[in-house]
């Protein structure tokens, strides 16, 4: 902290206890909270020992999960990268009526309850739904199916990418595409080599979040999934499985993936973070 | 197109536009929409039927009451955390720092199952609980730890920046004017954050209403009174009662925002008093 005169000090510091407490409360309820349950999840997944944990996670059900998960993440992702980039450039680099709407609805689905999510799928999809006859007729299986799961998956992490690239963008201005745009570039070599260069982190950023939550995502994925061990359980839901068969070294064993997840998700954010501010570009969105 | 947009010499709004809302409409509007269409099929005296059984009322209760404790606890909490993160300094604060948002990176079915092994009776928390007699997991206190659990970042992150905003001239101003460095939190600090402190409020309570995964573990889901809302409508969709779930959802999304618009409102008002 540089620039705090002595005056400061004096004036307007807490006490030494004051601190103490504060700091230790602070310690405390982040240790009860969080880290505690951190520890829980290797300490339960490792309860029986390295071969059990090995064993959970070679069982092919528990494999499937892993690679529906992944798969799963592999086509939301992208899917509201494109959309976000799409979404930012209208929003940042024009002036157009009912933008603030348009940001509105883009929020939307972070206001709905993720058992919500997957239910506004089922009403559209299900066999009494509004396509459900068609579907069957077609026989086309989208509900408790893999194009199910990935569906509800992109709509609960739609706004991730969004968001963090309209607040960017904006601060950014659009002189320097202008300036691009007419020197002669194209469009499409403006966005490439102007546009992209100057929101990368932030790009990243929301990709990083994003992919978390894709890969996390439990309410929504559990209404649209069905629960079918092998085809249709995304890791989040062979987690419930284990858990309610009593199979708590398998369950924490999948769960400690999971967890492994989130702590480099929380590294690579933090890293970003640093090379944001280190290259100037400033990161908006408020799980900042 | 004159009037709908300005002049501009960059390319792409067309596309860039189409695409957004094309994207927008199916994956977000038309299916919501589904929802409240749906919901209509039930008519205004099916609907209110629906809503006002005696098992949906008591679990939008239990649902609505322990969100409410949770952001409570939470902007408790949250505002010492931010507090201590902008203004000292201590060893490993960076790690502490980044590990704050751990809830929004953590699975909630992972934190489900591990909170409710902690707090179960035999756990390791849990069991000094339970032998002053206070049972945790699988009463409604479970839920509030979990939501608490699943709110922690949202106080913090949103304080955090508009106290470092704070100014230290102000304080400094307030201090020699003879204010006690409470009464400079009190009267100098605390208003400039308190916009802030809601906005966490209000995104801790609503994440918190919603919240599925990580509650369903540790609540023990006994029906009138550890039945969260979200459940209920699972339970009724597990018995292909789709008019039923949609009504319930719709009613969850109307209380949350008649709560939201009423903070909003509130934070409006806090504003315009603090510049006069």
């Amino acid at each position: 902290m540089t620039g705090h005169s002595l005056q400061r000090k004096i004036s307007t510091h807490e006490s030494f206890g004051v601190t103490a407490l504060l700091i230790s409360i602070s310690l405390l309820y982040l240790l009860l909270f969080l880290g505690l349950p951190l520890i829980a999840v290797f300490v339960e997944a490792f309860s029986k020992g390295w071969n059990l944990y090995i064993a959970a996670l070679k069982e092919p059900d528990a494999w499937s999960a892993i690679k529906l998960t992944f798969l799963t993440a592999a086509i939301a992702v992208p899917a509201n990268l494109v959309f976000g980039v799409a979404a930012a450039w209208c929003i940042a680099k024009f002036e157009f009526k009912g933008k603030s709407l348009l940001i509105t609805l883009i929020d939307l689905p972070f206001a709905v309850s993720p058992v919500v999510s997957g239910l506004v799928y089922v009403l559209l999809f299900g066999a009494q739904g509004w396509f459900g006859h068609w579907l069957q007729a077609h026989d086309i299986k989208l509900l408790f199916a893999v194009p199910g799961i990935v569906l509800a998956t992109i709509f609960v992490t739609f706004p991730f990418i969004a968001r963090e690239l309209i607040p960017l963008m904006q601060a950014q201005g659009k002189e320097e595409e202008e300036a691009s745009v007419s020197l002669g570039a194209s469009g499409w070599q403006t966005f490439w080599l102007v546009t992209i260069p100057n929101i990368k982190w932030g790009l990243l950023y929301g990709v990083i979040l994003c992919n978390a939550r894709a890969m996390g995502e439990f309410g929504a994925v559990s209404v649209v999934s069905g629960h079918i061990r092998g085809l249709t359980n995304t890791m989040p839901l062979h987690v419930e499985i284990l858990y309610n068969e009593y199979n708590f070294v398998a369950a924490f064993a999948v769960a400690s993936l999971l967890a492994l997840l989130a702590l480099v998700t929380l590294v690579v954010k933090t890293l970003v973070e640093l090379q944001a501010k280190r290259s100037g570009e400033p990161l908006h969105g408020e799980t900042r | 197109m004159s009037q709908f947009r300005a002049h501009s010499v960059l390319p792409g709004f067309n596309l860039a536009l189409g695409y957004t809302l094309l994207y927008l409409s199916l994956i977000v509007l038309i299916p919501l929409s589904a929802l409240f269409i749906k919901s209509a099929t039930l008519g205004l005296g099916g609907y209110w039927d629906v809503v006002t059984d005696a098992r949906v009322l008591a679990s939008l209760r239990v649902t609505f009451f322990a969100s409410f404790a949770a952001a409570l606890i939470n902007v408790f909490f949250g505002l010492i955390v931010a507090w201590v993160l902008v203004r000292y300094t201590f060893p490993g604060k960076r790690v502490i720092d980044a590990l704050v948002d751990l809830p929004f990176a953590l699975p909630t079915a992972v934190a489900g199952i591990t909170l409710a092994t902690l707090y179960a009776p035999n756990g390791w928390p849990g069991q000094y609980f339970a032998a002053y007699g206070i049972k945790v997991a699988y009463t409604p206190l479970g839920i509030v730890v979990a939501l608490t659990f699943i709110g922690l970042p949202f106080v913090v992150r949103t304080v955090q920046p508009v106290l470092a905003d704070v100014e230290a001239e102000v304080e400094e101003a307030a201090a020699s004017l003879g204010a006690g460095r409470l009464d400079v939190f009190r009267r100098v600090i605390l208003p400039a954050i308190f916009p802030a402190l809601l906005t966490g409020f209000a995104l801790a309570f609503a994440r918190a209403i919603g919240e599925y995964g990580s509650v369903i573990f540790i609540a023990g889901n006994m029906p009138y009174i550890s039945e969260i809302s979200p459940l209920l409508i699972v339970s009724k969709l597990e018995q292909y009662d789709y008019a039923g779930a949609t009504a319930i959802a719709v009613a969850m999304l109307l209380i949350s925002f008649v709560i939201l618009f009423a903070i909003n409102a509130l934070q409006w008002w806090t504003s315009r008093r603090g510049t006069r």
